[in-house]
């Protein structure tokens, strides 16, 4: 998983490694919460770092890309939020359904003005909302164009596009769009369009990947997921474990804490070796840490089970640990560091 | 030395949710829990409804998306949109629970059913517009939460099967999502757009040709183009089958909307002690004033208990950096680090806590902390709803 490989094709002058060279759309999803789009905005920096230009990209109108550069709500328009280390660019971008439409009608039939006469009725609302599958066609399928952009001329525009995607819960429907389309359109533009989004997405160069916690509700989740993503025949990726506590105590420790035989006399002694203010009594303390110590135990027994749950479906898992000092530049730069460092890019 | 007392959960100043006065008090019949996702809000709903039937009474708890242990530990195997006996329940006092899933699709299906004949109800069962509404419209699922309530609600008075009824709401971003539901809704169906694809099928309706004329030729024409002609014409059968069913769907919404007004009916708001969940909780707090909505109050969820706050922080980490030092006791070093952390985050909490109790310094408020492990089968219910009761 470490080793770089050099299979990938340099796009804008960077030579492509890591452990996804062919994928050119990184989808990331994950149960609400458990940071997808803080790992998406990391994962962004790690593909670009070295010098290339990736676009990250949401799609649910929340604005959560400008909350997290802490810049302007962005327009629907591609602006440079980031510099990676080594000159990397990453471009963001918030997609929504409503302009993606009126582009597309713009693009495919010229048709602007008439778009507008829909909006201004709230048919674009209406189509959007009505049939979902619509929208979802107009969502994927502007970061299938950016893909795909510049490159009949040799030179793509972007490395790559990570999209900050809508949770586990809906990812499988929400890619999964000939299908969606197809229970309203049989033939017609909607479903050509869908059917040219489905091959690039069903095809290598997409990866679909699953932000966890090593929790019981987030991991199963996770698993049911990446089995929903797998009937479609929908690819997955990594699954990307965030927030990590890990342990605090020696494998040992944790054992002797969790059956209950720590040696009290032994910790009573580090206890006294640590000179803790005389106001503290020294049992009372013992007491307290070994207590905590058994519910810390318990909890890492649980991490583990659920690490193990993970392991079972054979995906490559990163790990993020918890920032302790909360979510800034600064911390996004260092957890795509450690992306690299794992052997994303 | 006497018993070192943990770092208390909320600010003094905040006043005590009594849960056995909320859950024991007869004219309480409903209490709503609502909340951002991932709060614990199922939890909440579920620990509460075993609670209030072994006090005594007879409950209906409607979950949605229970994590799968805890479903299947409540008996709740079978998402079949009925309520079901919970077994291990202690009936001692005379109370009853019982349990069920939230199916949406199926609770749509009832109310077109229930509101047409059989014919032309399947008609827009089959429709494919109705499937994408009944199955993915945002809000579709709140909404459904709330008209299963209505139906409970009414088999509760006339069968007397029930004398409290507990609910959950679905994991939305925003608690305010739930109340926004109806109206999002009620105004998506009965808006202009819709008037207008069904005015064909009524002969032009009560629009006049001004808005018509004009602008029905250009939507439906660039519709066609668009998505194409049999979609547009399945999409006109669906707005104007389910415009006859419902004459206003706005109408239905509001009172299902208003049953929430009722006297008989308490909010509880679940947090847990982050700063996106309170904030969240702040927005449904203000709102629920705002809509003459009776709150009851917050249930602080999965807070970090503090056993030995005396033993602060710093002390711990410079006890356990000694020991480092001396290169002796890495075991109670690790633990102090340990104790460090969890003083900090315990910390961290209650500054936030504290933060919403100063914005909202009359909402009551119950804390339930974090257990180490996940809460899965009636005796975690029994422990969580007891801490929330003592406090
Ligand atoms: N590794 C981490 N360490 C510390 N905090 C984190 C970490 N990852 C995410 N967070 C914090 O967790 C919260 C949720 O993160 P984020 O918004 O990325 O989640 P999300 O999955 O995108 O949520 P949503 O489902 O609402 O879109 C944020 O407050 C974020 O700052
Ligand atoms: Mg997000």
């Amino acid at each position: 998983m470490s080793t770089p490989s050099t299979a990938g094709r340099p796009v804008t002058g960077k030579p492509r490694g890591g452990d996804w060279p062919k994928v050119r759309l990184h989808v990331v999803s994950g149960k609400g919460g458990t940071g997808k789009t803080t790992v998406a905005a990391a994962l962004a920096l790690a593909l670009a770092s070295g010098g290339g230009r990736v676009l990250l990209m949401e799609v649910e109108g929340r604005q959560g890309i400008a909350q997290l550069f802490d810049t302007p709500p962005l327009p629907y328009e591609e602006r440079l939020v980031a510099v990676a280390p080594d000159g990397g660019e990453v471009f963001a971008l918030a997609v929504d359904p409503e302009a993606a439409l009126l582009e597309y009608l713009e693009m495919f039939y010229n048709m602007r003005r008439a778009g507008t006469a829909l909006r201004k009725l709230g048919a674009v609302d209406f189509a959007t909302t009505i049939a979902p599958g619509v929208r979802d066609v107009l969502l994927t399928g502007k970061a299938i164009e950016a893909v795909k952009r510049g490159e009949r001329a040799g030179k793509p525009t972007y490395d790559a596009i990570v999209m900050d995607a809508p949770p586990t819960g809906r990812i499988t429907r929400f890619l999964n769009v000939t299908s969606e389309v197809g229970g309203l359109a049989k033939v017609g533009p909607i479903k050509s369009q869908s059917d040219s989004v489905m091959a690039v997405i069903r095809s290598p160069r997409t990866a679909v990947h699953l932000v966890t916690l090593l929790e019981e509700m987030p991991v199963q989740e996770t698993l049911d997921g990446i089995e929903e993503l797998r009937e479609s025949q929908l690819p997955v990726g990594a699954v990307i474990v965030n927030m990590e506590r890990g342990p605090r105590l020696t494998p040992e420790g944790l054992r002797d804490a969790l059956d209950g035989t720590l040696d009290v006399d032994e910790v009573k002694a580090g206890v006294v070796a640590a000179e803790l203010p005389r106001k503290l009594n020294v049992n009372t303390v013992t007491k307290t840490l070994i207590a905590e110590a058994a519910e810390h135990a318990e909890r890492v027994e649980l991490e583990q089970t659920e690490r193990e749950r993970l392991d079972a479906a054979e995906r490559p898992i990163y790990e993020l640990p918890e920032m302790s000092g909360g979510i800034d530049l600064g911390a996004l730069y260092a957890m795509a560091r450690m992306l690299r460092e794992q052997g994303v890019a | 030395m006497a018993d070192p007392t943990p770092l208390a959960a909320l600010p003094e100043s905040t006043p005590v949710l009594d849960i056995d006065g909320l859950i024991d008090d007869p004219g309480v019949k409903v209490i709503v829990c609502c909340g951002s996702g991932g709060v614990g809000k199922t939890t909440t709903a579920a620990s509460l409804g075993l609670r209030a039937a072994e006090r005594g009474r007879k409950v209906c708890v409607m979950t949605i998306d229970p994590a799968r242990r805890l479903a299947q530990s409540m008996g709740l195997s079978q998402l079949d949109n009925t309520p079901r006996s919970v077994a291990g329940v202690d009936d001692a006092n005379g109370g009853s629970l019982d349990a069920m899933m939230l199916d949406m699709k199926r609770t749509f299906d009832e109310i077109v059913e229930s509101h047409s004949d059989p014919g032309r109800a399947q008609a827009i069962l089959e429709n494919p517009f109705y499937q994408a509404l009944s199955t993915s419209f945002a809000g579709t699922q709140e909404y459904m939460a709330m008209e299963k309530l209505g139906q409970l609600r009414s088999a509760a008075e006339t069968t007397g099967e029930w004398d409290l009824i507990i609910v959950d709401t679905p994991p939305s971003r925003s608690a305010l999502d739930f109340l926004d539901a109806p109206k999002r809704l009620g105004s998506f169906l009965d808006g202009r757009l819709m008037k207008l694809l069904s005015a064909p099928a009524r002969g032009a309706g009560k629009f006049g040709a001004k808005v018509v004329g004009a602008s029905l030729s250009v939507v439906t024409g660039t519709l066609t183009k668009v998505i194409g002609a049999q979609v547009l014409k399945d999409l006109q059968g669906f707005v104007s089958s389910f415009d006859a069913l419902f004459g206003g769907f706005r109408q239905r919404a509001e009172a299902t909307y208003a049953q929430l007004q009722a006297p008989d009916t308490r909010f509880l708001v679940v947090a847990a002690p982050e700063r996106d969940a309170l904030r969240e909780a702040s927005y449904f707090v203000e709102r629920l004033a705002g809509e003459d909505m009776p709150l009851a109050g917050l249930i602080l969820n999965r807070v970090q208990e503090v056993p030995l706050p005396n033993l602060s922080a710093e002390t711990a980490l410079a006890g356990a950096d000694r020991l480092d030092e001396n290169g002796e006791h890495p075991l109670t070093a690790g633990m102090l680090r340990l104790h460090a952390d969890r003083v900090a985050n315990g910390q961290r909490q209650r500054r936030l806590a504290q933060r919403f109790s100063t914005a909202h310094p009359r909402v009551p408020a119950a804390a339930a902390p974090a257990l180490a492990g996940d809460v899965h089968d009636l005796d975690g219910l029994r422990e969580v709803a007891a801490a929330l009761a003592d406090q």
